[in-house]
């Protein structure tokens, strides 16, 4: 009996010294409700962390034992397309939901009211980094909960009460429709429409695309509302069950997640109903919602990166060439270390990303369903929080899920490598994970528009604040002073940097930004490891070799960034070639 | 309607992991020196009851008998889903071999009342024996149906279960109530369910109850520590996270059947066998070759 969350050292690490029961304490408003009806509340911050340790080993049973051994055939199998526009899923899918419903997981961070669990997003985070690293397809459902907290987040008490406990129960699956044939990256170009019949109901009408999980009974659909209002304001948030006017035209084929069933719809005058208020659809909820699925992504991307390494450090250790097992050749050496410290890098990001998640959505949360009990002195301090917490946020999710996600392809990529010939063929896992791996840089925003927006949060001032706030906490061990100054020395660079970025233009800020983003997350990375490396000796090492390495990267991302040039953008047709467009056919 | 099932699980030592001196000088299991685990077979046989009952309706009731310590596969049962849980445990018990412990078993299954089925696993890893489900069978005076695989019908008051038969498989059908013995291949145990989990954690016999007041309260009088036991068996009975209890008395057990006294199994002798790998030979693939391999085998007997 395997279970990926007890044969995970670096997750237990992290469980262990992440400070859990602070966020318990949070998560649980300090155990001072006491109207905590279900007989499963927790009483304590001890007991509530006892929950979340014993959470994660079901996960971790769930996915080593039920999940794994059947993903291949995941891969293989695919789903069916029938003729009434539904979707037939796999069965091997259909199991997976099954066993995840019947452990109690499809209603993770939902409050108990509703039958949820209540556990922090860092451990729904963890939990999807484990489900992820069995089948990265099958994150696509489990980690599609942002559905559910979303309809709880905005939606009325009625509609709450419809759907949320059928959520936990795991009776219903949820998709996030927004995508259109013209309205990708962009999303405030949607154009499906919404409008009132005269007795009030909702009626969409329009087609939408690369809809993941389309066919789940529950859609979260993005609308225009407000015909007259062309930008993203005049979008609205509407649900719908699955109903015979929302058809499933078609299933896209795709490279990889092959258990994902990615959905072409049409809608013909279905019927919906409005979540929260008009208007504020893509603004306010989908922003939240896709925050949230961000660090999805990234914890996606760790488990596809952890699955990929594994295969490849045992691979190495048993495959014998040159009289010597090849894990002793020094370019495997190199390449299984850089794999392990990336993955143990981004895990340090990404986790650290979902904590301050909690921060923010907890803070949120006693702010709108707690304001009564707030005196005026409290909700002010409560609204500073808030925009720190936003500001923060709005730089540690975009650079997570762009550096967990190209770390992920990087590692499945180097797992092949590692393998050889062997690596190339089906007959390992290494294909599959890297074609599953592919993905990750390109859904809920590709890197390049999450450098967009991380870019502008490390030149918003919070880069600077939080390092400044590592930099209290990085402690005095002599055996650890060189890294700090070498720290110091990549924080001052890049504020030299984000000082140069700022001077030019917005084009030249998305040009470079890339760059800045990257030499960033050097120092923030650094800086957790960093306050890892005090706990042991190896995680000393991990960060030793993390910072010596990412210092000289890190010094010439900054000289590029600093040389303003600009030519890629400016001589596109010079240095890439005229576009060759071939004379159209016949 | 419904179908009333009950399941028999043990909690054994984890042979399949062995660390450290797994066996004593006087040739029995050092129980001490492994980890104790819910035996796997018996998963399974949980898992066929909860899958009638999730499928016509009934109850689910796991029975264990060990010590106050095998109260964890029974939490463990009600992470699943048992409906209901009962450990047997009785000093008086200890030392049964498997006719005193069908014996045993048999007992609570009577007190217990009506039943449809009870499943056991087909054996449990410690002793290897796949017996107690066949005597608990006799002793109910019910048919049984061993190296069960899956159920192919139930309506009314009969079964069809196809059982596994070696090289193939045969499906009977019998009436109920019946007794199975569940073989590993029948299904894959469900998960623990994550509510149940944090509900059921807490869960205690009263063994372990009155085991913790006196590991807290070391200096208490007899009676102070009764009274403590009281209130929180109690406080558990209320909150419904009594684990019932049952003693022999319970179920009325003829002393003489139980125990040493009711085990005739008599252990002749125990052989600490060390497998050892000495060496190895190569055989060249060639005609040569394996002339000489096969004819080495004709001389020490393995052939011919």
């Amino acid at each position: 009996m395997g279970n990926f969350f007890l044969d995970n050292p670096d997750i237990l690490f992290l469980f262990e010294h992440m400070d859990l029961a602070t966020l318990a304490r949070l998560q649980e408003d300090d155990f001072t409700r006491g109207d905590e009806g279900p007989e499963y509340a927790p009483r304590d911050a001890a007991d509530a962390v006892d929950n979340y340790r014993r959470v994660l080993t079901i996960v971790g049973d769930v996915a080593a034992n039920h999940i794994a051994p059947r993903a291949a055939e995941v891969d293989e199998q695919g789903h069916r397309l029938n003729e009434d526009g539904t979707v037939t899923l796999g069965e091997h899918v259909r199991r997976n939901i099954e066993v995840l419903a019947k452990a109690d997981l499809m209603g993770f961070t939902l409050p108990r009211a509703y039958g949820g669990l209540n556990c922090p997003n860092l451990i729904y985070t963890m939990a999807i980094e484990i489900i992820s690293r069995a089948d990265a397809s099958l994150m696509n459902i489990f980690g599609l909960q942002g559905i559910a907290e979303t309809i709880y987040a905005f939606a009325s008490d009625e509609i709450r009460a419809e759907y949320l406990p059928r959520f936990a129960r795991g009776e219903l699956t949820g998709a996030m429709v927004l995508t259109e044939p013209d309205a990708g990256s962009d999303l405030q170009a949607v154009s499906l429409k919404a409008a009132q019949d005269p007795d009030g109901t909702w009626r969409l009408n329009g087609v939408k695309r690369f809809i993941t999980n389309g066919c789940g009974e529950v859609l979260l659909t993005l609308a225009r509302s407000e015909p007259e209002i062309r930008d993203g304001r005049g979008l609205s948030l509407f649900v719908s069950d699955r109903n015979p006017r929302i058809r499933v035209r078609h299933l896209e084929h795709k490279l990889g997640i092959h258990g994902s069933p990615t959905c072409e719809l049409v809608y013909d005058n279905a019927p919906a109903r409005l979540i929260g208020e008009r208007q504020r659809g893509l603004i306010e909820y989908v922003m939240s919602l896709m925050n949230g699925a961000r660090v999805g992504i990234a914890a996606q991307s760790l488990g596809i990166a952890e699955a990929a390494f594994r295969v490849a450090r045992e691979y190495a250790h048993t495959r014998k060439q040159f009289g010597k097992s090849i894990e002793r050749l020094p370019a495997v050496a190199e390449m299984l270390t850089d794999m392990k410290i990336a993955i143990e890098a981004a895990r340090a990001l990404a986790y650290e990303t979902s904590r301050v998640c909690d921060l923010e959505n907890n803070n949120l949360r006693v702010m709108e369903f707690r304001k009564d009990a707030l005196d005026a002195e409290e909700l002010r301090r409560r609204r500073a929080d808030s925009r720190v917490y936003k500001r923060l946020n709005g730089m540690l999710t975009p650079m997570s899920k762009y550096y967990c996600s190209e770390m992920c392809v990087r590692v499945a990529n180097d797992a092949i490598q590692v393998l050889g010939g062997s690596g190339y063929m089906k007959d390992y896992p290494c294909e599959r994970l890297l074609r599953d791996a592919r993905i990750t840089t390109i859904y809920e925003g590709t890197s390049q528009l999450q450098i967009v927006a991380a870019v502008r949060g490390v030149c918003s001032g919070a880069f600077e604040k939080r390092v400044e706030e590592y930099e209290q906490a990085a402690g005095d061990e002599a055996e650890l002073a060189e890294l700090r100054t070498m720290l110091a020395r990549g924080k001052t660079r890049v504020l030299e940097g984000i000082a140069f970025i700022k001077q030019q233009g917005g084009d030249y800020m998305d040009l470079a930004g890339r760059r800045l983003v990257d030499a960033a997350a050097v120092v923030i990375i650094g800086h957790l490891l960093l306050q890892q490396a005090r706990r042991n000796a190896r995680k000393q090492a991990v960060a030793g070799r993390f910072i010596r390495t990412g210092l000289p990267t890190l010094e010439r991302d900054i000289a590029l960034v600093c040389s303003g040039d600009q030519s890629a953008l400016r001589d596109l047709d010079l240095l890439a070639g005229p576009p060759v467009i071939p004379p159209a056919a016949g | 309607m419904g179908y009333d099932c009950i399941v028999c699980v043990k909690q054994v030592p984890d042979t399949a992991n062995i660390t450290g001196e797994a066996m004593k000088e006087d040739g029995t299991v050092n129980r001490a020196a492994l980890p104790a685990i819910f035996n796997p077979e018996d998963l399974n046989a949980l898992e066929a009851a909860l899958e009638i009952r999730d499928r016509y309706g009934g109850t689910v009731t796991a029975v264990c008998m060990g010590p106050p310590a095998a109260s964890e596969v029974l939490r463990a049962c009600l992470y699943r889903g048992a409906d209901r849980v009962i450990l047997l445990t009785d000093r008086r018990a200890a030392a049964s071999d498997t006719l005193a412990t069908s014996y045993i078993l048999s007992r609570a299954i009577r007190t217990l009342g009506r039943f449809d089925f009870v499943f056991c696993g087909r054996q449990a890893i410690d002793g290897d024996t796949a017996q107690v489900g066949p005597q608990l069978a006799e002793k109910l005076g019910i048919p049984q149906v061993t190296y069960f695989e899956s159920l192919v019908d139930l309506s009314g008051r009969s079964a069809r279960l196809r059982r596994n038969v070696g090289n193939g498989w045969e499906v009977l059908e019998t009436p109920l109530p019946v007794l199975v013995t569940v073989l590993e291949s029948a299904n894959t145990p469900r998960p623990a369910g994550a509510r149940r989990v944090m509900r059921y954690k807490r869960a205690r016999s009263p063994a372990e109850v009155i085991a913790a007041v006196k590991a807290e309260m070391p200096e208490a009088s007899e009676e102070t520590c009764e009274r403590e036991v009281g209130r929180r068996v109690e406080h558990l009975r209320m909150a419904g996270l009594l684990i019932d209890q049952w003693d022999l008395d319970d179920i009325q057990a003829d002393l003489a059947w139980c125990g040493l006294a009711g085990s005739p199994t008599k252990v002749y002798r125990v052989q600490s066998i060390v497998l050892k790998k000495e060496g190895y030979t190569e055989i060249p693939p060639t005609e040569e070759g394996v002339r000489r391999l096969i004819h080495e085998l004709i001389v020490d007997h393995t052939l011919g």
